[in-house]
Order: C-alpha cells, then sequence, then structure tokens
C-alpha cells in the first residue's frame, strides 16, 4: 500500500514525531510505500537544520532527511506554518530579507495543497499530533 | 476520481493554533474538488458559537471565518450532537443554520464512508 | 469499511479516549499510544466502556514499547492486547481510514 503521513507536533516537547518515524520506519520494513511525510503545525520544527539535541538524544531531522534518502520520500513543509515559525528557505529567507535560512537539505516547503494531494496519492494517510 | 475526505475538528478556537490549521486545511482542500465534508466534534463546537471578539485577543474571529465555508463548496458541515449537549448549546445558537447534528452512531457511519480522515 | 482510532492522552487528564470510545463501532479497532497506554491500564476511566466494546468486537491495543517505556506491564487490563509498531502498521492496513485523537 502506499502511505502518507501527518506529523503536526514538534520534536523533543512531544512524542509525536518519534512515534511517526517508528511507524514509518515500519511500514517501509513491511514492504509498504510511503509517497510523502507532510510537516504542519508545530511539526514544522523538524526540518530546522538549527536543531542542536545533546549526542545522547535523538537528532530528529538528521534522521528524517537519513529516511528520505534510503527510500526516496518526500519530506514538505508547510510554508505558511514554517514561515510564521520561523523555518525558512534561502528563497524565503532573501524574499522576507531575513539574515539566515534554517530549513534543512532534503526538506522542500510547499503549499498545505501537499497534504491534500497527499490523501488523494495514497492509500492511508496517518496524522501524528499532540 | 474524487475520493470522499472528513475533516474533524476537535479543538477549541485561539487557546492553541490548531482549529485555525484545520480551517486552512479546509479550505484548501476545497479548491481540489473532492467530495468534502467537515465534522466539529468535542471542543471543536465553540468554534461556532456567534458573538466572538477575536480582536480583543488579537486574533481573526472563527465566527468571520466559518460562515464562508458554503462558498468555497464545502456543504457538508456536521457537529456532533453529544458535544453540543455536555456543553449546554443547542443548535440554534450556532453561527449558522446549515450545518446537521448528527448523534454518536451516524458519526460512526459518516467515518465509515470516508477514504480519509484528516484528524484536528 | 470500518476504523482504526490512536489515541495518545492519557484518559486521567484528557477526555480524548472517552470521546474516541463513544463513536466506536464493532468493526472498528483502538490502538492506545504514548500516554494513550495509561487508558489501557485496569484503573482506567474508560474500564466499562472498554469492556463492553471488546466484547462487541471491537479490538483494543497498547502499543508495547509505550507500555514497557511507562512501567504499566503488570498493570494493564487482561482483554487489551499488546502490539508493535508493524502490528499498528498492519491494524491500519486492515481498516479504510485512521483516526488520530490527540
Amino acid at each position: 500500500m502506499i502511505f502518507s503521513l501527518a506529523v503536526y507536533s514538534p520534536p523533543y516537547s512531544s512524542q509525536a514525531s518519534e512515534s511517526a518515524y517508528r511507524f514509518a520506519e515500519a511500514l517501509l520494513a513491511e514492504g509498504h510505500s510511503l509517497y510523502r511525510i507532510f510537516f504542519y503545525q508545530d511539526g514544522v520544527h523538524n526540518s530546522s537544520q538549527l536543531l542542536t539535541p545533546p549526542q545522547d538524544e535523538t537528532d530528529f531531522t538528521s534522521r528524517w532527511r537519513e529516511l528520505s534518502e534510503r527510500h526516496h520520500i518526500d519530506l514538505v513543509v508547510c510554508i505558511a506554518a514554517a514561515l510564521k515559525r520561523g523555518i525558512l528557505d534561502e528563497e524565503e529567507a532573501n524574499r522576507y530579507e531575513k539574515p539566515a535560512h534554517n530549513l534543512h537539505e532534503g526538506f522542500a516547503l510547499s503549499g498545505l495543497g501537499q497534504l491534500v494531494d497527499a490523501a488523494l496519492m495514497s492509500d492511508r494517510l496517518v496524522t501524528f499530533g499532540g | 476520481m474524487r475520493k470522499k475526505i472528513l475533516f474533524i475538528s476537535r479543538h477549541a478556537p485561539y487557546g492553541s493554533s490548531i482549529a485555525k490549521e484545520a480551517l486552512d486545511a479546509v479550505l484548501t482542500a476545497a479548491a481540489y474538488d473532492q467530495d468534502l465534508s467537515l465534522l466539529f466534534m468535542d471542543d471543536g463546537i465553540f468554534q461556532l458559537l456567534p458573538n466572538q471578539q477575536a480582536n480583543a485577543i488579537g486574533q481573526k474571529s472563527f465566527a468571520s471565518m466559518l460562515p464562508a465555508l458554503p462558498l468555497y463548496d464545502v456543504e457538508n458541515i456536521f457537529v456532533h450532537l453529544e458535544s453540543l449537549q455536555a456543553r449546554g448549546i443547542s443548535k440554534n445558537e450556532l453561527l449558522f443554520d446549515s450545518v446537521q447534528t448528527l448523534d454518536s452512531t451516524a458519526v460512526s457511519a459518516l467515518l465509515a464512508q470516508q477514504d480519509h480522515l484528516l484528524s484536528f | 469499511m470500518s476504523t482504526l482510532h490512536t489515541v495518545n492522552k492519557s484518559p486521567f487528564t484528557h477526555g480524548t479516549l472517552a470521546s474516541c470510545l463513544s463513536i466506536c463501532t464493532d468493526s472498528d479497532g483502538v490502538l492506545l499510544l504514548e500516554d494513550g497506554v495509561f487508558g489501557a491500564m485496569t484503573t482506567t476511566p474508560c474500564a466499562t466502556r472498554l469492556t463492553e466494546l471488546i466484547e462487541q468486537g471491537v479490538r483494543v491495543y497498547a502499543l508495547i514499547d509505550d507500555v514497557k517505556a511507562r512501567g504499566l506491564e503488570k498493570m494493564l487490563m487482561s482483554n487489551i492486547e499488546l502490539t508493535d509498531y508493524v502490528g499498528f502498521v498492519q491494524l491500519s492496513t486492515q481498516h479504510r481510514c485512521v483516526q488520530s485523537w490527540y
């Protein structure tokens, strides 16, 4: 089956990102495919390359990136939710004349339509929130 | 092929951004020509109260945004009856009268008809 | 078609599990994860309704890693089944839709 995941919670503050990651690994191990992971609401913080956890804690951003590289998964971050929370790519940083950008390589900023598209293109959409 | 997609909005407005970001997702989905429905349940029904003056806390009022839904062709708008009852609110006190109330059994049946649930 | 419900909040603090169970129907499944696993304890506020649903054929699961992490293995209702992430994936394929209660 084709899955997509929606992640609405930030890393560290909530367990939901960890659950989403484990679910993603399990579904891929079971031979299913993962079309897209869509990060929305506070879930957009999963895509910041400035997350600097201590060495004995999970580095969420890098882990999502590795999973995406290994399995060619689309990592999409809602652009409206991201910008207002200070997650910008280079293009948006230039557009809004901000001094820095922090979207991790491998993630793409895009519209909320990509969440709807994920539902249309997938057999299952599973939400991880709270 | 059109898919049946139900948005379930269960959180109160303002205190967290979930309700607003749910509404943004519904309005976005409306452009995709799918079979959309929206269900308000639990504290989500508080989005439907009239007399909201959200400018008092620097936010946009749901009372001014929600009535636009039918204009976006989101016509299947449902409210969970027991959630209303638990909060002492009757259907005729809500923002607009085009919402349909569903009891828990009808909500179960509504969920069972969908291709996707978008949980907010 | 049926729905898989996931619940990740403790019923001792939130109404999330009670809401989920109020619309849960015969062929549905319920998966408790994260703090939702507190809902599988013998002392859960939703014990009566959970038992009633299980007797009607609803399968209720708790995610084993979350149970272990919280030290709850010996404190769970006997009619709640334990599962892992592979089980979670399988449940999501067996039901048409997944509703996340958070």
